[in-house]
């Protein structure tokens, strides 16, 4: 593999602009390790050969004329199959999709291009994003680099994949219930979720409206940082974009020293501290805590009560918004169209056969359930109950947040599981994203970053900071970083060759 | 909730306009009720006194000045639809079968 490859996002941006290395010869080396291992791992369902090196191209053209570049301008990145981008094949991993063109750019993508970086392709996800293995792609799931035996997590395995096999420093991805965090904790990758509207949604394919949020996959803390910073920001197009400054990410995260942490006050979830939590991840999770409580950092046990109905509320609200925001794949404007075999020929029946044929099982068991709980005479008792959940759990991080400054949790239950362990029992996969789910109902930032390993698997270190706070969020994960050591350049996938 | 039989997954399969064979119906309804039970819990803890939050944050009506702006290529679009003619899509009869 080429050197170039096991590089930071950061330190390949200051090569460049030193003029030791170009776009072009990056991108090559990104675009020939896809070719050599995607068979193997499966993390790209589209990669864009072409496109990418002629941005490559036209950076370090400008480059070379003297033009004022962005930071990451010239570094590849994957994009998750649900961000549309104009005339390049999205998918969402379903057989719904398969071969459709998005007429128009998602606003993520148009920063990504403006700042001038080659998207060398389209990643792996679970259908329409639901999932927690990437089991449930209509194109295969994608394979954990440090396992391939065992799953990369989901529903952004994918993104996660491609970045923890050293394919490309950076990726996007999107969270409704963890499916940033979680993958990133499972192959040993940096998954962020920024607080709810700092990321505009406009041209992510909707899965859950008030859940769903773009986000940064990385190896490092700094290059996560260095991400949202280019993705941020306000957009007309999205009506639930926040209208706030985008603080300097990167700059935060560098100068985090040793003694960041000294006088923070950090809250250990009750809930989420103990019980279900596999030894390994535990054993973890605790010595991370205690390197930082030696670090200066107070460490305070702090129980919010509401978390224990998260998971109950998520998988109620959640399937709601999955069956409304399904109801547009009719096969009438876009997507697949399928006629039954017999009968008449109407709308009704072809819409019926189309989404009975386009969609997987995953897909079809919440829509099932969502119009269940929207239907009449259950919406107050379901819906409107779990949305009260949501009043509780906001209640309680408030309050939480008045005494510490973070809260922290292992991210994932368990390191990652083995390809069809869970695939046959819903609720065991739904408990996966227990840690994960609570910062979706409230709208508050999540970070996951690799912490250490157990039994040769990476773990997830999960903060949550309040909304607005995604800084404070990046400076502690820094610190975890700092102590934890280099976790994701330890993956095996640093040996494999390209041949 | 914890009742969902086979007749209520077909009766929703047909609100939801999706087409399950017998033995999806039968899967569902299975594995529907496992996580039915769980998700009963919620209303042990959703009393009146506390508020509904439909959303993360709390939104507000985005009104934008009533000009011509540029919108998506008409051609563009309708090349990814299923059917399309004379610049429209093109769809199955919509009315019912006795029409």
């Amino acid at each position: 593999m080429s050197e170039l490859l096991t590089k930071t996002a950061l330190q390949l941006a200051d090569m460049m602009a030193a003029g030791e290395i170009t776009s072009v010869e990056l991108t090559r080396a990104s675009l020939d390790r896809i070719k050599a291992h995607n068979p193997t791992i499966n993390a790209f369902l589209h990669v864009d050969e072409e496109g990418a090196l002629a941005t490559a191209r036209e950076v370090d053209e400008k480059r070379a004329a003297g033009e004022n570049l962005g930071r990451l301008a010239g570094i590849p990145i994957a994009i998750k199959d649900n961000l549309v981008i104009r005339g390049m094949p999205t998918t969402c991993g379903s057989k719904m999709l398969e071969g459709w063109l998005p007429p128009y750019d998602a606003t993520v993508i148009t920063k990504i291009k403006n700042a001038g970086m080659p998207i060398v392709g389209k990643t792996n996800m679970d259908e329409f994003a639901m999932g927690s293995s990437t089991e449930f792609s209509a194109y295969g799931s994608t394979k954990n680099p440090w396992d391939t035996e065992r799953i990369p997590g989901g529903s952004g395995g994918g993104s996660a994949a491609a970045v923890s096999a050293f394919m490309v420093p950076l990726a996007l991805g999107s969270d409704t219930g963890g499916s940033i965090r979680q993958p990133g904790s499972v192959t040993g990758t940096v998954g962020v979720k920024p607080t709810y509207g700092a990321v505009s949604r406009y041209g992510l394919i909707a899965m859950a409206s008030s859940l769903d949020q773009v986000g940064p996959v990385a190896r490092t803390v700094a290059d996560a940082a260095a991400l949202q910073e280019v993705i941020s920001g306000h957009d007309e197009l999205d009506s639930t974009s926040l209208d706030v400054e985008v603080p300097a990410f990167e700059d935060i995260v560098a100068q985090v020293g040793a003694d960041r942490v000294k006088g923070l006050k950090i809250g250990i979830v009750e809930q989420l501290s103990a019980d279900g939590f596999e030894p390994g991840v535990e054993a973890e999770f605790e010595a991370t805590v205690k390197r930082l409580e030696d670090a200066g950092a107070e460490v305070v046990n702090v129980s919010l009560p509401s978390f224990e109905y998260a998971l109950s509320a998520y998988y109620l609200i959640m399937p709601a918004e999955v069956s409304s925001n399904m109801a547009r794949f009719d096969g009438m404007r876009f997507g697949l169209r399928a006629e039954p075999e017999t009968g008449p020929v109407t709308a009704e029946r072809v819409m019926a056969e189309s989404r009975g044929q386009g969609f997987g099982a995953e897909v079809k068991r919440r829509i099932i359930l969502g119009t269940h709980v929207l239907s009449s005479g259950n919406y107050d008792a379901y819906y409107g109950a779990a949305q009260k959940v949501r009043t509780l759990v906001q209640r309680d991080l408030d309050e939480a947040f008045s005494k510490v400054d973070v809260l922290v949790t292992p991210t994932a239950p368990t390191t990652a599981f083995k390809f069809g362990e869970k695939i046959d029992d819903p609720m065991a996969m739904y408990l996966n994203d227990l840690a994960t789910i609570p910062a979706n109902l409230a709208g508050t930032p999540g970070l996951s970053v690799p912490c250490g390993l157990s039994e040769g698997m990476p773990v997830g270190f999960q903060i949550l900071a309040p909304a607005y706070r995604d800084d404070l969020m990046y400076e502690v994960a820094a610190a975890v970083e700092a102590s934890a050591g280099e976790i994701a350049g330890s993956c095996p996938a640093k040996e494999w060759e390209n041949n | 909730m914890s009742s969902f039989s086979t007749d209520e997954v077909a009766r929703m399969a047909s609100l939801a306009r999706i087409a399950l064979s017998k033995e999806e119906i039968e899967r569902f309804a299975g594995e529907l009720a496992a996580v039915a039970d769980a998700v009963a819990r919620v209303s042990e803890v959703a009393t009146p006194e506390v508020p509904a939050t439909s959303h993360p944050i709390p939104l507000t009506n985005v009104m934008r000045e009533d000009e011509v702006v540029e919108t998506l290529d008409r051609e563009e679009f309708l090349a990814q639809a299923p059917a399309s003619e004379d610049g429209r899509f093109l769809v199955p009869q919509i009315l019912g079968e006795e029409a």
